[in-house]
């Protein structure tokens, strides 16, 4: 009887618990009446409480159904069959005492035995509970006075401030509660082991002993250690063991896995690789020389008053050298080993990939000379190029399309591997796009800003970061040394990304005068993005599960991990800034330069890091120095973040300033110290470009370290021919 | 599957998804608005100087920091009296046969809009010196300089343009600072940018999200508008930060009789309607009505002015400068 009476009281409780919150919120928003959209603080306020309520009602429910059942056990008498499985699970030492003990009893006489009472601390624990009902009551009345002055900061923060105790009251009440029981509980089996004892002691000897001794010599087995190599001494015959360290010494950089030794490529193609990444670095290395110079420019203005190295001059020259240089050129490496790989054959065309290197890098040098003349496009941005030199661009992109469609229909495997479609799509987008941005006939009036708006988000969507994933889905699998986790999650990002991202261009001129449809099917099209970016990364994380512990011991993986991180966040940042709300404040600010840093840096970057340390080494057999590896990431790394957050911060609170209509002058003074923490930032990351380009240089430089095994062999050869010679 | 196996599927699939999306939100559109919008009726066409300014402005990348769109939300009120229409672009062609049409619509707004800039700031002068070094007339500017647009000269003729820059900008050297033909153009540009009037009887679009007026409309009633603010986004850039302006080109109004005299109808008349009475200074443009300053905007300009930098002078009221201001509308006219 006791028993249900107490599980009744449980379930009451449970109920009150669960359910006094509900009732309060429904009270609130009865008497609060019409503000309805200043209650969220409120209400988000009720929902924590209620929650927390429930978790703490759930958790006690638990333990106390677990406690009664105990009880109930108990009652029923299951006693013995419990004894008896403590007794299988007596370790080596227990059984021993016990044997010892028996071996005593033989001369000795019995044990008696002690009688069990149910304590009542059930009943205590649960009256405790009932007196922290008043807090509950007191809650109940703060609700109650609160009524119809929600939209009031002040209310706002002394609910705040007392729902602080309340919650810290829940919370204490679980702690004591579950101390109670804890004790409750080892009370009870305190108890029972007194009555195992008795248990053990009643044991007849005979059979008893002998079982437990018999188990005895079972948990006392160990192997010797020898049985498989017998007692002979280890030697490697097979030439197993490599790189034998005998002595041990403190590492200040962390010893990372070395790169595999892999099957040898077309030496050809390697050195085809090899070059577009070493023009990439170049272009890396001048594109944000260039930005750095920019980003001082906007704390020193005067610092040069030369009409080529204006700031409307270099800005385009900047964005144009990392884009279509450093970015595109480092993707086209990637891809030339890429393709052919996964395709399992050879690339259609080496002469074809030298054509594209030559026409790309002859694009940007034009470029960037024509720019810093004077001579642009007209000023949408990464559409400065003129057709002349954007033609260049293309005709290298188309060649590289032809041929690896080529290398791709003469595959050796039967299935087209999904880095493949992502990096074919991308280079037939960029083909697109570029024929469309540079037609004129619809690119009168407005419609060059339609166009506009299309061309810079498929530029960067559907160029490189198609192309980019398409590397990630073939590298990242290959450096962690397992599948992807979800070929068809990766088919999914793949279509959404191109039914959604093609809409979006136009969220760059929300509020002006473009068709306001349009805008809005690009907003749409945004808050569509999120698909594709969570199948992504949900894709590449779970590619990591069960291999985490792979990071601390690769450095190519925590650049895949960066570029991971800031996919998911810098994307769902585009959606977020896509916004006509957002817009009022973020729009014309540098909170855009952030982004497009957080993004082009963030991603690409760092994907295309990620994915040259990772293939260079294969190519080259040379790896470079991981204490400059280590250098270039977390300059990078840390270069970026203060590059990006003083900037966002800055840029929110100069649309602020807007929005309140300050004069346009004190927004410019306002940023000052943002553009300074941006100018350090920039300058972080450029130094991150030396080391990353010393170390391209290291992982190609031919004059090796000279390896004195091999010059004592030569040295010893050249002697037994001398000596031969001379007998 | 077969489909994913089979290249040509493929790609030609994920192809045509790409470009008939495309079509549909890039180029029927665009062929849409550049087919349905004619420039509207009041509008000027570039002068041949300003043609060429136009080219100076793209060449030097100006877009990179300067928008020229006025977008209909209330905040961009401060940039036009209207929000932009197609209509306002849709005179823009091709450029030439190298260069694209250039609407130079911009994404970025680290300088101010210059959509009505030729309404806002004609003077002339005053953009020669900011041309040449905008830190002479803003110091807190952080616009590059152009010095390449000028030249120096130390006997200038008669014909030659020449901009009053102060001499801690000359570095110690004896002469003139002469504006080219590029600068002159780049300006006649400038001066020509003006948001076109709608056609009698056009509703203009709104603005949207407009700021809240309750709480701030109150407060207004019992305290007056910021004339500092009000002096900063209107004046200051010529007159300067310590009432002193600049000299050879813009008048000081520390002391000036204009602003702490008595005859407030020809202070209310310069500000509304511009002034070019003396020959030392620069014309000086009719900032009041360009910018649509309301008479308890102006009323608070005067009373900043008439009791910043040490001037002194009784404070007006703003009915007799409603008054002055409806009799020196009828004068314009």
């Amino acid at each position: 009887m006791k028993v249900r009476f107490h599980s009744w009281l449980a379930k009451l409780l449970l109920a009150i618990i669960c359910f006094f919150p509900l009732t309060i919120l429904a009270q609130e928003q009865s008497q609060a009446g019409t503000p309805v959209s200043n209650q969220t603080g409120i209400l988000v306020l009720a929902i924590i409480v209620l929650l927390v309520s429930l978790v703490a009602s759930l958790f006690l429910f638990f333990r106390a159904k677990k406690m009664v059942e105990k009880i109930r056990n108990k009652k029923n008498g299951d006693t013995i069959q419990q004894f008896e499985k403590y007794l299988q699970n007596l370790d080596s030492s227990q059984i021993e005492k016990i044997l010892q003990i028996k071996q005593k009893e033989k001369n000795e006489g019995k044990a008696a035995e002690s009688p069990s009472t149910i304590k009542s601390v059930l009943i205590v624990a649960f009256t405790f509970l009932s007196t922290l009902f008043p807090g509950h009551s007191l809650f109940a009345q703060t609700g109650g006075t609160k009524s119809g002055l929600f939209s009031e900061g002040g209310i706002i923060i002394t609910i705040t401030l007392i729902m602080i105790p309340i919650l810290a009251g829940i919370v204490l009440m679980i702690v004591k509660l579950s101390n109670m029981l804890r004790k409750h509980t080892n009370r009870q089996a305190l108890e029972e082991a007194d009555k195992f004892a008795t248990y053990l002691a009643t044991l007849t000897d005979e059979e008893a002993t002998a079982t437990l001794a018999q188990r005895k010599t079972a948990l006392d087995f160990a192997l010797i250690n020898n049985e498989l190599s017998g007692e002979q001494m280890p030697v490697d015959k097979k030439g197993l063991v490599s790189n034998i360290e005998t002595e041990g010494y403190i590492n200040f950089v962390a010893r990372k896995k070395k790169a595999q030794k892999r099957p040898n490529i077309d030496p050809q193609l390697s050195k085809l690789i090899i070059w577009y990444f070493g023009c990439a670095a170049f272009w890396l290395l001048f594109g944000t020389t260039v930005g750095e110079y920019l980003g001082i420019k906007f704390v020193a203005p005067d610092a040069d008053q030369i009409s080529w190295l204006s700031f409307g001059r270099l800005r385009p020259v900047h964005t144009n050298a990392v884009f279509w240089g450093w970015a595109s050129l480092g993707m086209l490496g990637l891809g030339f080993y890429i393709v052919p790989t996964v395709s399992n054959t050879a690339l259609a065309s080496i002469k074809k990939g030298w054509y594209t290197l030559i026409l790309i890098n002859a694009a940007v040098i034009l470029g960037t000379i024509f720019l810093m003349a004077g001579i642009n496009n007209g000023g949408g941005e990464y559409r400065e190029y003129i057709w002349p030199v954007m033609f260049l661009f293309a005709a290298g992109v188309i060649l590289t399309l032809v041929n690896f469609i080529q290398t791709i229909a003469k595959r050796k495997t039967k299935e087209i591997y999904i880095s493949n479609w992502y990096i074919v799509a991308a280079i037939m987008f960029a083909i697109t796009i570029t024929v469309v941005a540079y037609i004129p006939n619809w690119q009168n009036g407005l419609g060059e800003t339609i166009i506009q708006g299309y061309y810079m988000h498929q530029g960067v969507g559907m160029w490189f970061m198609l192309f980019t994933l398409g590397i990630v889905y073939y590298l990242l699998p290959q450096q962690l040394n397992r599948p992807i986790y979800s070929y068809s999650l990766g088919i999914l990002a793949f279509w959404t990304q191109i039914l959604f991202y093609t809409l979006i261009g136009t969220h760059h001129f929300v509020f002006s005068s473009i068709p306001w449809w349009l805008q809005t099917v690009a907003i749409v099209g945004s808050v569509g993005m999120v698909i594709p970016v969570l199948a992504g990364t949900t894709n590449f994380i779970m590619t990591f599960k069960g291999a985490w512990h792979k990071i601390a011991g690769s450095y190519t993986l925590p650049f895949f991990l960066v570029g991971i991180i800031f996919y998911f966040t810098g994307s769902l940042q585009g959606t977020a800034e896509a916004f006509r709300s957002t817009n009022l404040f973020w729009h014309f600010t540098d909170f855009t330069v952030a982004h497009s840093h957080l993004t082009m840096y963030g991603i690409i970057c760092f994907f295309l890091w990620a994915g040259m340390y990772a293939v260079l080494p294969r190519l080259t057999g040379r790896e470079a120095p991981q204490i400059t590896i280590g250098a270039h990431f977390w300059l990078a790394l840390i270069g970026l973040l203060f590059y990006t957050i003083p900037l966002m911060i800055g840029s929110t609170l100069r649309g602020q300033m807007w929005m309140q209509g300050k004069p346009f002058i004190e927004s410019v003074v306002q940023m000052a110290p943002y553009w300074l923490w941006r100018a350090i930032g920039g300058s972080l990351m450029w130094l991150s470009h030396i080391f990353f380009a010393y170390n391209i240089y290291k992982m190609l430089s031919k004059n090796e370290t000279i390896d004195v095994k091999e010059v004592a062999l030569a040295k010893l050869v050249q002697q037994t021919t001398a000596n031969e010679k001379i007998d | 599957m077969e489909f994913f196996n089979n290249h040509k599927k493929l790609f030609w699939t994920a192809f045509l998804l790409f470009a008939g999306l495309t079509v549909l939100v890039a180029i029927l559109p665009a062929l849409n608005n550049q087919k349905n919008n004619k420039p509207l009726p009041g509008a000027e066409p570039l002068s041949a100087a300003a043609v060429k300014g136009k080219n100076i402005y793209i060449a030097n990348g100006c877009v990179a920091c300067h928008t020229q769109q006025v977008r209909n939300i209330d905040m961009d009120k401060v940039w036009g009296s209207r929000p932009g229409i197609p209509a306002d672009y849709a005179a823009i062609k091709r450029t030439d046969l190298w260069r694209n049409t250039a609407t130079l619509m911009g994404t970025e707004r680290t300088g101010p809009d210059l959509t009505d800039i030729g309404n806002s700031q004609p003077s002339r002068d005053w953009n020669l010196v900011h041309l040449y070094n905008p830190r002479i007339v803003v110091k807190e500017s952080i616009m590059p300089a152009y010095p390449w647009l000028f030249t120096f000269k130390k006997e200038p003729s008669k014909n030659d343009v020449i901009v009053n820059v102060p001499k801690e900008y000359l570095n110690g050297r004896e002469g003139k600072i002469v504006a080219t033909k590029d600068a002159l153009n780049l300006i006649a540009y400038l001066q020509s940018l003006k948001q076109t009037k709608l056609p009698d009887g056009t509703p203009s679009p709104e603005f949207l999200y407009k700021r809240k007026q309750a709480a701030l409309g109150t407060a207004t009633k019992t305290k007056e508008l910021d004339g500092a603010a009000l002096y900063i986004a209107n004046c200051q850039s010529c007159h300067q930060p310590n009432g002193e302006g600049l000299a050879g080109a813009f008048p000081p109004l520390k002391g000036s009789p204009v602003v702490t005299g008595d005859n407030l109808e020809l202070y209310v008349d310069i500000i509304m309607n511009g002034y070019d009475a003396r020959p030392e200074y620069g014309a000086m443009a009719g900032v009041g009505t360009n910018a649509n300053l309301s008479a308890a905007e102006v009323t608070a300009i005067i009373n900043y002015e008439r009791t910043s930098w040490g001037n002194n002078a009784k404070k007006v009221t703003e009915e007799e400068i409603k008054k002055i201001i409806d009799f020196v509308k009828l004068k314009a006219q």
